[in-house]
């Protein structure tokens, strides 16, 4: 047992500590290290996004290689600020309106294929890699999925007569899904809490000798 | 005017552009489609002073509560010495800027998030239960991916085949036909955004 | 009996919670030493960059933060430390600010454990903000989104950027996410640019990205720290083979095994409250 030295390793452990504290109930530690997290985060985001993004991609353009047309996007990004003058604050929408302009129409046709049309396209196709019984019984099944799945959430039409027996099916796809959905997320919650005791044991505690 | 119909006409104008660009093979379209992509991150950087303004304001307001106040004057104090240490001693491997994130940010994220895995249990134990055939498809499913994913899973013979073949046609089927209804969804929302039917971004 | 299961149906939730503080601390205090295998989506990946010509160069994108670190980071240091020492050369980037963080911490293990040389071996791009705009500005002109490293260095100054322009230069792009991002580029870099992509995820939302893989939208997988551990075990061989015994990580490949008891609890727990459930519901109709 080799307990960590490092005062940084330290501060990381009751750090981990006070949030797992939480647990027991709300407390003043919990609260403190919660609020440590918050401010330590928003500056780090601050810092990031300045160096990397408002500087080289925007004032640097702008007001040291003197591209003149950099004046728009600035103008616009300046136009978040004026959500500290009440009266004003309407002109944040400008900058909004840009992107979600920008955005959307750009997203458009490459949303429409990609999510759309390649996703029709392989469910109705046979398998690429060649066919056989098995495989064709995964494609019919993969059909009968899709079609049940997409028609049990068309609710322009009451699921009576024969859309029953479609929906039904439909949902007893979902529940597969659900299922395996849920058998997964168990892992990636548990996988956390490895993390945190892969920490608090090896790096702070030196009582797993595999851990580096 | 400018509350409302100069954000609307922006949307519209620079929606439609750039829906079209895509079908457009002219220089003219591609000059349009990279300056707004420069512009895109220009504008897209400078959003993070909305979160400042935000960020300060509430705990600004915190401070001068009794009960609060210490907690918010962690959190501006905190965030001012990330700052400062950011931008005066540099943010390269080693650095203190650094040092913050891998032992303060990162184990503070990372265990809070990791609170859920007890939650989760104790949820399983107390609510997952097999009421109808539709709960109980749900759970024997569940059942069989968590044995599968297990490293015990690997060594019994066809569990691996069955996870993969669970995964990849029924689960596969399921997500691909709600995949297919949101991106109809979504395209539809952009649509209305374009068009100014969808207004709720522009706040009361 | 029936009683007894009834009143272990309502244990108090300390006590659950001891039984799975105990169920992960123990594998991981006395390791199993089970070994992994590679499941499909794993070795697609693995296959992909393993055959990949020396020199070439690969795009990942640490789409994460701290959240999602135990799933996700072990990924990361896996596939470029593959990357090393198959002489590919990964281009480091992120398109959330804590990314980088942990970018970088990835880029100093490769360097401290094989030796890897910054900007030759490999590159750290970085954080940008703008997230399609990134995506598809990478299609046109990496230089353009990223006139420098993350550190202030030129891209034109870079050795191991020699040559790259865009996606065309990129034999693949790899989206470590814990959220829908990789999905983002689907959209922007394999529907725009018909960039190879390949993903890694954590495990609660693998279950969604079966539909992109068998369109072939993304050419691989990771799911989760199982996926984790299977492609660090596979890369531990090669380290092993390659005489970088140093290089080798099982933090993943332990992982698995306490998440693997932590799995039979929880089935235990379900198993347990359903049938004080159903018993207690037999009571109430007799």
């Amino acid at each position: 047992m080799h307990i960590s030295h490092d005062p940084w390793v330290w501060l990381a452990a009751i750090l981990t500590l006070a949030i797992f504290s939480f647990l027991y109930k709300d407390n003043p530690f919990f609260k403190m290290a919660e609020h440590i997290f918050v401010g330590v985060a928003t500056g780090y985001g601050f810092v990031y996004t300045w160096n990397n993004g408002i500087y080289p991609n925007l004032l640097k353009p702008l007001f040291v290689e003197h591209k003149l047309l950099f004046i728009i996007p600035f103008i616009l990004g300046l136009m978040y600020l004026a959500v500290v003058v009440p009266k004003f604050s309407y002109f944040i929408r400008w900058p909004f309106a840009f992107l979600l302009g920008v955005g959307s129409g750009l997203s458009i046709p490459l949303a429409f294929k990609a999510s759309l049309v390649e996703q029709i396209k392989y469910t109705i196709l046979p398998n690429p890699h060649g066919m056989s019984i098995g495989l064709f019984i995964n494609a019919l099944l993969i059909f009968i999925g899709v079609i049940t799945v997409v028609l049990y959430f068309y609710f322009s039409t009451p699921h009576e007569g024969v859309m029953k027996p479609i929906t039904k099916t439909g949902i007893v796809f979902l529940m597969v899904g659900f299922g395996a959905s849920f058998g997964y997320t168990v892992m990636a919650r548990f996988s956390l809490l490895v993390g945190r005791f892969e920490f608090l044991l090896g790096k702070w505690l030196g009582l797993l000798s595999w851990l580096r | 005017m400018l509350q409302k119909k100069i954000p609307l006409a922006i949307v519209l104008v620079f929606g439609i552009i750039s829906a079209i660009q895509y079908f457009v093979p002219h220089p003219l379209s591609q000059e349009y489609y990279d300056t707004m992509l420069k512009w895109m991150i220009g504008v897209g950087s400078m959003a993070v002073f909305l979160a400042l303004v935000s960020f300060l304001r509430h705990h600004y307001v915190r401070l001068k509560v009794k009960e609060h106040a210490p907690y918010s004057a962690v959190a501006i104090l905190s965030f001012l010495f990330m700052t400062l240490v950011g931008f005066i001693g540099g943010m390269g491997p080693g650095s203190i800027f650094q040092k913050m994130f891998y032992y303060v940010q990162a184990p503070l994220q990372a265990t809070m998030f990791s609170l859920l895995s007890y939650y989760m249990a104790s949820a399983s134990y107390r609510a997952f239960r097999a009421k109808s055939f539709e709960a109980t498809l749900l759970l024997i499913t569940a059942f069989l991916v968590m044995f599968s994913v297990t490293t015990f899973g690997n060594y019994v013979p066809g569990i691996p085949k069955t996870l993969e073949w669970i995964m990849a046609v029924p689960n596969m089927a399921s997500k691909r036909g709600i995949a297919i209804g949101v991106s109809l969804g979504s395209i539809a929302t952009s649509l209305k955004i374009i068009f100014g039917i969808e207004r709720n971004w522009l706040g009361g | 009996m029936r009683a007894f299961f009834i009143k272990l149906a309502n244990l108090n939730r300390t006590i659950i919670y001891l039984i799975i503080t105990l169920g992960v601390i123990t594998p991981l205090v006395v390791p199993l030493n089970l070994g992994q295998k590679m499941s499909p989506p794993t070795e697609n990946l693995y296959t992909y960059i393993d055959t990949l010509p020396k020199g070439s160069h690969i795009l990942i994108s640490a789409d994460y933060d701290p959240s999602t670190l135990p799933e996700l980071q072990p990924m990361l240091e896996a596939i470029i430390k593959h990357a090393i020492i198959r002489g590919v050369i990964p281009m480091v980037m992120s398109l959330y600010p804590e990314g980088t963080g942990l970018g970088i911490q990835a880029c100093e293990k490769a360097k401290e454990e094989l030796g890897a040389r910054p900007d030759t071996d490999y590159v750290v791009l970085g954080y940008k903000p703008g997230f399609s705009a990134v995506i598809l500005g990478i299609g046109e002109d990496i230089k353009k989104v990223f006139p420098t490293n993350y550190s202030g260095v030129p891209l034109d100054s870079i050795p191991a950027m020699k040559g790259v322009k865009n996606y065309k230069d990129i034999a693949l792009t790899v989206s470590l996410s814990g959220a829908s991002t990789p999905l983002a580029w689907v959209t922007y870099a394999y529907t725009k640019y018909n960039e190879k992509l390949a993903t890694g995820v954590t495990a609660v939302s693998a279950a969604d990205f079966y539909p992109y893989l068998q369109t072939g939208q993304f050419v691989g997988a990771l799911m989760g720290m199982k996926g984790a551990a299977e492609y660090e075990y596979q890369v531990n061989k090669l380290l092993e083979k390659n005489g970088f015994e140093k290089g080798k990580s099982v933090f993943a490949v332990r992982g698995m095994e306490a998440n693997s008891i932590a799995h039979f609890l929880i089935m235990l727990f379900i198993i347990i409250g359903n049938l004080g459930y159903f018993l207690s519901k037999k009571r109430r109709e007799a």
